[in-house]
């Protein structure tokens, strides 16, 4: 397994970094040459209608699903590969999981272990992946609670929080692992619409205190306001892409404009 | 929710419940066919006595204690060789799949009486075992019958665990394992941590049957000159003749021992059934006595 340098330290290197991907099932395909650049600090929102490819490429960037052509790079390293002579090599199973410890995902259905209290769910992969004392874990997810204000439901199991606060702890769960990137896959798609505003307000605090993000998301007043750059993503091409506001405002492609309306 | 007594609107319907006729008449023939049969146990020529006596002879206890320790440690071999052969069902090479598919094909598909014998009659396929490096032992020597039993009920068990265990970890929400594998957990770990104890739900209550099944399924190890419970009954009756006598004490011990093997799983279920429905944990009375408790109430069971 080669070492895997801290890669904070370079400005100029993109978080991630997409090149020509592509990606199909089959004869379909979902992605269609998607080229994408996420600098550190920087939000990326992507939106685009369903079966764009949007969930998929999210997905790709931390290897739950393979690419079939084009380069994805992480911090600098391939996702899920290591080219050597001028080859591709898969990386073992274990060598993808350690990729993963440096990527945050969020996920529409939550996905919080049910069998774990709030608090366990949180502190499940830095005590049995990172192997950190369990004292130092307890301490830094119990304020990670705090942060998504749920400090006072640590015990609580995932079928007695509500939909926002679920997703709250597993927003709290991966930060628990100091990732260097936050995936969100359309991670207020699935609440009701009341509890959809105190996911966003701790994802609006996660980006304000310079986390880079990719966020797919459906909504469009988040995007504006608090990402740095919008991607419209359509039949697995990004179609447009610059200022959320610029945008927003003046759109230059007709499906973009035609999308833009109907969601807005 | 508004009091029944101070309902305002029309009252209440009384209507003629549907009389069900067949019911009664099933409830009479159930009752008369039990009647036949106390009174043939009645009028046969058994020395009711003799059974009692014998529960706790000796020879019954230690069949008693033989049979305990057959069926726990072949539940566990059959267990553990669930688990690897469940995993490899489902694994993404067709050959391991393969391999976990003529396992359970072979020992799903034959006798466990056949297994047994089989087992016991090794040293007439192999005369001698080597291992390298560590020595060679002949077959007849290792193969005594408390290994045969162990063996052959073990690995018969494997079998139907593999289909429990396979179906288990299937009910679980892919989005489970991929939550976990995003947070960096290895394969094994996303399984050990996150999949299999959730799949315990699943796989607890039909494991439970495997294993009162078993309790009594290890009664084939009789066959082979293992001194479990039946065996012990049938080297009694055949000095004093006292047959029916004496399956009947072991009928009792069987009973109670699936009895409380059935309150163990009882027990089980409620401990997986962490997190459901806004479970709490088991109470200290419920992990005691294997009652009451929060998990009772809204369990999925």
């Amino acid at each position: 397994m080669t070492a895997k340098p801290m890669m904070t330290a370079n400005p100029a290197m993109p978080v991630v970094s997409a090149q020509d991907v592509h990606k199909w099932y089959g004869q379909a395909k979902v992605l269609n040459g998607v080229d994408l650049e996420v600098a550190p600090g920087e939000v990326c929102c992507v939106i685009g209608p369903s079966g764009s490819g949007k969930s998929t490429f999210l997905r790709c960037v931390n290897h739950l699903e393979k690419i079939d052509a084009g380069r994805l790079q992480v911090n600098g390293h391939l996702v899920g590969y290591r080219e050597r002579g001028g080859r591709l090599h898969e990386l073992r199973e274990k060598e993808v999981a350690a990729q993963r410890r440096d990527i945050g995902m969020v996920f529409q259905r939550f996905n919080l272990f049910p069998h774990m209290t709030a608090l366990e769910n949180i502190m499940e992969a830095p005590c049995r992946v990172k192997r950190e004392a369990k004292a130092v874990v307890r301490e830094r997810a119990m304020r990670l609670l705090d942060r998504v204000g749920l400090g006072a439901r640590c015990d609580a199991y995932p079928a007695q929080l509500s939909g926002g606060q679920q997703q709250r702890v597993a927003i709290a769960r991966a930060l628990a692992m100091e990732p260097t990137l936050m995936l969100f896959d359309e991670p207020t798609s699935a609440l009701d619409p009341e509890l959809v505003g105190e996911v966003l307000d701790v994802m609006r605090d996660l980006a304000t205190s310079g986390m880079t993000m990719v966020v797919v998301t459906h909504e469009i007043g988040f995007a504006r306001e608090v990402g740095d750059a919008l991607v419209f993503l359509d039949e697995g091409t990004i179609v447009e892409s610059g200022h959320p506001r610029e945008v927003c405002a003046r759109p230059r492609h007709e499906r973009t404009r035609a999308f833009l309306s109907k969601v807005l | 929710m508004a009091d029944v007594s101070t309902h305002p609107g029309p009252p209440p319907i009384r209507a003629v419940p549907v009389r069900h006729y067949g019911r009664w008449v099933f409830v009479a023939v159930m009752v008369v066919a039990l009647a036949l049969v106390v009174r043939a146990f009645w009028g046969a020529d058994i020395d009711y006595s003799v059974t009692l006596r014998f529960l706790t002879a000796g020879n019954v206890l230690s069949g008693l204690v033989n049979t305990v320790v057959i069926s726990v440690l072949a539940q566990a071999v059959g267990i553990a060789l669930g688990v690897v052969f469940a995993v490899m069902a489902m694994s993404r090479h067709a050959e391991v799949r393969a391999v976990s598919a003529a396992y359970v094909w072979l020992f799903r598909g034959t006798p466990v009486l056949v297994q047994l014998l089989l087992w016991y009659n090794l040293s007439l396929v192999v005369s001698t075992v080597t291992v390298p490096g560590v020595g060679s032992w002949p077959t007849n020597q290792l193969i005594t019958p408390f290994i045969a039993a162990l063996l052959g009920l073990g690995i018969n068990e494997g079998a139907y665990m593999a289909e429990i265990v396979r179906a288990g970890i299937q009910s679980i929400d892919h989005g489970q394992s991929e939550a976990a594998q995003a947070l960096g957990m290895s394969p094994l770990l996303t399984m050990r941590r996150v999949v299999l104890p959730q799949a315990m739900r699943v796989i607890v209550p039909p494991t439970g049957n495997e294993f009162v099944s078993m309790l009594k399924m290890s009664s084939l190890a009789y066959a082979i000159q293992y001194g479990e419970l039946l065996q012990s009954a049938v080297k009694i009756y055949s000095n004093n003749l006292a047959i029916v006598e004496l399956l009947l004490t072991v009928s009792i011990w069987y009973l109670a021992l699936t009895s409380v093997a059935t309150v163990f799983q009882g027990f089980l279920e409620r401990r997986f059934s962490r997190g459901v429905m806004g479970n709490g944990r088991p109470s200290v009375r419920s992990r005691l006595l294997g009652l009451g408790g929060p998990g009772t109430k809204g369990a999925v069971r």
